[in-house]
């Protein structure tokens, strides 16, 4: 391979010493995997004080490194070359006892998903203490202090609740910061933080990667930060290491990674996000409304039993909204503003409290049996997850073909008509009879597509259908639903929580909070003048929109 | 104070849930063929249609199903469950009298196989891969298999008949009249054979499940964590894995602790036990309703209280359940 390498062999610019040096690392995968090494030759350096991103899409390798250094490869997965040098230590060579004392103590690690990296039946400042005690340090009582100040430093509101609290009752981004506290508890010189904000809301991800960088600056810490975001890189990193298939292929300060990345790979990763990038005015041809929401309300209520208080949360509050015919509107909001709640009401999956749904003058609500049938029929949903969203007993053209045979149609014409939908949407006819666990996630997502296409709707609701999706996967999808949109003339309604992706593909936005409309106009109206507060802190949140500014410039927590 | 408006709300439900199976019991026993009276009368060898008339009149066999289901409502309302013809005793003295040997038996039972089963999962669960591990998965493979009444009787061969270790059959030494500890000593032998027998195959599901459980757990993020920060493996082993692992456990300790009056029909009469198991039986080949019914409640209001437990501690045990019914 003649990959365009930069600084592999060069010392570090830093002037910090090399903290951690991975030398030559191969990590072998097990026998028919899809690739022989997970880790291909792989040597960086991360000095201390320095903050080094590890970048690249899913199967790139990027988080296998991590895991050799924490010792905590998945079973099958062993170093087969190489060494991972901490402090002049081999840490694949040494036994399981002096690895576990580094462990915690020397090298903490932070993981994506903070809603399962806790264990829900300990309480947090249990969890916390039992990083001291691991180590056999403090006694009981010094443990539980040390843990309230450590939530005091993470800056969890109410700290003192919180260290009595189970990871449930906490938020994914206030569980997030739990994990940092666990992880900084003994003031590690080596931070492993693995997609840390991946899982979190764009305003949440700002804090904690904020949070992040002010703490390693405070202490000194060098931060190995994997992500498969750009947006992060340019917040965060000193350093950038860009991985493809278990390889290495541009490293360098993030400066000039992210001005002038050499190769191709990095500077499609780059292209995928739009930094500054405007949505550009769309012409406001004389529009005719094909669905019009009005006064929509629901609440979930828990049932709460006989001698239980209820509670209620207000998915939807009053929402009043038209959707033009050939048009993509973008709903936009974090997690918990009902913005699938939306979504599911106008499919008809949830049922609103009250409020009309109306499709081409007719109100969906008001209708029954074979009526409601039809109309449903010309509003179909492509989902989020594309994993879960097709039964993986049913072959792909039978998921397809099911629509239109609980229709009416016969089953030859409804198989027929799958096979010309998989072609349209840019798989091999042949597709049909394969099962969904064969086909990448991209793949299935088109799958998903052809499946809301082939009852011939009018109204595609697509839900954070490529939020599971790599960020090159990203662009085609929403490309294949851009074309199809103007191929079958239809209108989107597109709910994300992705600014950056409601900006590449939505013509009008309306932004989401707590139930509520707080915003909606053209996108790039929204995108050059957010008039609502909340608005202007989500803008201001996606990370990596003004790349140049100093890094240290985050939004105020 | 939700545990006791919890607690509160469960009990009223319970009431009804068991007039209901007052109801529904009387019911089902009087659309059985036979008829007690002739049964009785058969016994006694005695043919007279007179006879039979005065034996139903007596114990109000003649009256109408409402007016015999309201009798026995309304007694049963007063802890009356009425007078087994058979046994010339009220049915609740029979009851009592026999209940708590087959609660020691049931619950020995119940306390053996959880502990041993736990104990065995996990330790098959470290061992995964190890041949131990495969032995521990084998023997309660077998006895998961083995029919009850047949480890029964080998049981019975083997360390009483062969080896003389453990006496056959009974509560205690019939004719001894040792009092006190030696009382104790002499029941606690005579409970290992058939508490043993009947909590084997308990033991087994219990293994296998702790150990499914225990791996599944093992591979959850959390675990992950609880390394990352240096953890021994033992912690990680008892505080995050087991404990995590032990959820499902709980529901399946409150199914079979609902078995435990109605449970142990075959140990009992295999050993002879003088618990309900045996005059269960009984009382069904001798037509006899009023004890068959009072058994029956007892069994219901068991297995009641046992479900009521199980969510209570499934409730101390899960932090995330208080807020869902």
């Amino acid at each position: 391979m003649s990959e365009p390498l930069r600084h592999s062999g060069e010392p570090l610019s830093h002037s910090g010493e090399s903290l951690l040096r991975i030398e030559r690392l191969s990590l072998a995968l097990p026998e028919g995997a899809d690739r022989r090494y997970a880790v291909d030759d792989v040597s960086y350096d991360l000095g201390a004080g320095e903050i080094l991103c590890i970048v690249g899409e899913s199967g790139s390798g990027k988080s296998m490194t991590a895991n050799a250094v924490m010792g905590l490869l998945p079973t099958g997965v062993h170093a087969s070359q190489g060494r991972a040098l901490f402090d002049g230590q081999d840490l694949l060579a040494m036994n399981e006892i002096s690895h576990r004392a580094l462990r915690g103590r020397r090298i903490g690690m932070i993981f994506q998903e903070p809603m399962t990296a806790l264990n829900p039946l300990m309480r947090v400042g249990e969890q916390i203490a039992e990083v001291f005690e691991a180590h056999g340090l403090l006694t009981a009582k010094a443990r539980k202090e040390r843990a309230l100040a450590l939530l005091e430093e993470v800056r969890l509101p109410n700290p003192q609740a919180a260290l009595r609290a189970y990871p449930f009752e906490l938020s994914g981004g206030q569980r997030q910061r739990v994990m940092i506290a666990m992880a900084l508890a003994l003031e590690p010189e080596l931070l492993v933080a693995d997609e840390p904000t991946t899982a979190l809301d764009v305003t949440t991800q700002a804090q904690i990667l904020h949070l992040v960088k002010d703490l390693q600056q405070r202490r000194g810490m060098a931060v190995m930060f994997i992500t498969h975001d750009f947006g992060v890189v340019a917040e965060i990193a000193d350093r950038v290491c860009v991985m493809r298939e278990g390889k290495i292929v541009e490293m360098g300060s993030a400066r000039e990674v992210l001005d002038s990345p050499q190769h191709e790979y990095t500077r499609a990763l780059i292209e995928a996000i739009p930094g500054d990038a405007v949505p550009p005015s769309r012409d406001e041809a004389p529009a005719k409304p094909l669905l019009a929401v009005k006064g929509l309300d629901k609440v979930y209520r828990s049932s709460g039993g006989w001698f239980q208080p209820k509670r209620e949360v207000v998915a939807l509050d009053t929402i009043d909204f038209t959707l033009d015919k050939g048009e993509t509107l973008g709903v936009v909001g974090e997690s918990g503003s009902g913005k699938s709640t939306l979504g599911r009401c106008i499919v008809g999956l949830n049922t609103p409290d009250s409020g009309e749904i109306r499709l081409n003058g007719v109100d969906l609500r008001a209708l029954e049996g074979r009526e409601l049938r039809e109309h449903r029929r010309r509003i179909q949903m492509v989902f989020q997850d594309p994993y879960a969203s097709l039964n993986p007993r049913i072959r792909v053209g039978m998921a397809i073909a099911q629509g239109p045979i609980a229709n009416g149609v016969n089953k030859a014409q409804a198989m027929k008509q799958a096979r010309d939908l998989l072609a349209t949407v840019g798989l091999d006819a042949s597709a049909a009879e394969r099962y969904p666990h064969e086909f990448s996630g991209g793949q299935r997502q088109r799958i998903g597509i052809a499946r809301a296409l082939a009852l011939n709707p009018e109204l595609i609701v697509a839900d954070e259908a490529v939020s599971a999706l790599d960020v090159s996967i990203q662009a085609q999808v929403l490309k294949l639903l851009d074309d199809l949109k103007k191929e079958l003339d239809l209108s989107l309604l597109f709910i994300t929580h992705d600014l950056r992706v409601a900006a590449q593909i939505c013509d009008r936005l309306i932004v989401m909070q707590k139930g509520k409309i707080v915003e909606h106009g053209s996108a790039r109206q929204i995108f050059l003048s957010p008039q609502h507060a909340y608005t202007r802190e989500l803008l201001a949140a996606i990370p990596g929109r003004a790349p140049h500014a100093e890094p240290t410039e985050a939004v105020a927590i | 104070m939700p545990y006791v408006s919890l607690i509160l709300g469960r009990v009223f439900k319970a009431v009804i849930v068991l007039l209901a199976i007052l109801v529904f019991n009387f019911f089902l026993i009087h659309a059985a063929p036979g008829d007690p009276a002739a049964v009785m009368a058969g016994e006694a060898g005695a043919t007279d249609q007179q006879f039979l008339e005065d034996l139903r009149e007596r114990f109000g066999l003649d009256q109408s199903l409402p007016v015999q289901l309201w009798r026995y409502m309304s007694g049963v309302l007063q802890l009356d469950f009425g007078y087994s013809y058979r046994q010339q005793m009220p049915v609740l003295d029979l009851i009592l009298d026999r209940l708590p040997a087959t609660l020691l038996l049931t619950g020995a039972a119940f306390v053996i196989s959880l502990a041993f089963g736990i104990l065995a999962g996990t330790l098959a669960a470290m061992r995964a891969k190890r041949p131990s591990g495969s032995v521990i998965m084998g023997l309660s493979l077998l006895f998961y298999a083995t029919p009850l009444y047949w480890v029964a009787m080998m049981a019975v061969l083997v360390f009483s008949v062969m080896l003389d270790w453990l006496p056959a059959y009974g509560y205690s030494t019939v004719g001894a009249g040792y009092t006190g500890l030696t009382h104790v000593g002499d029941v606690a032998v005579h409970l290992i054979l058939p508490a043993l027998t009947l909590g084997l195959f308990f033991m087994a599901v219990y293994t296998r499940m702790t150990r499914t459980s225990m791996l599944s757990v093992s591979q959850q993020d959390f675990v992950k964590t609880a390394r990352a920060k240096g953890l021994a493996p033992g912690v990680i082993q008892r505080r995050h894995i087991l404990r995590n692992a032990l959820l499902p456990i709980i529901t399946l300790a409150g199914l079979q602790a609902g078995q435990m009056v109605g449970g142990a029909v075959l140990t009992e009469t295999v050993f002879a036990w003088p618990g309900i198991g045996r005059l269960m039986y009984e009382a069904l080949m001798q037509r006899d309703y009023n004890l068959l019914l009072g058994i029956f409640f007892f069994c219901a209001l068991l297995v009641i209280l046992f479900n009521m437990l199980t969510d209570v501690i499934y409730r101390l045990a899960d932090p995330r359940i208080k807020e869902a019914t």
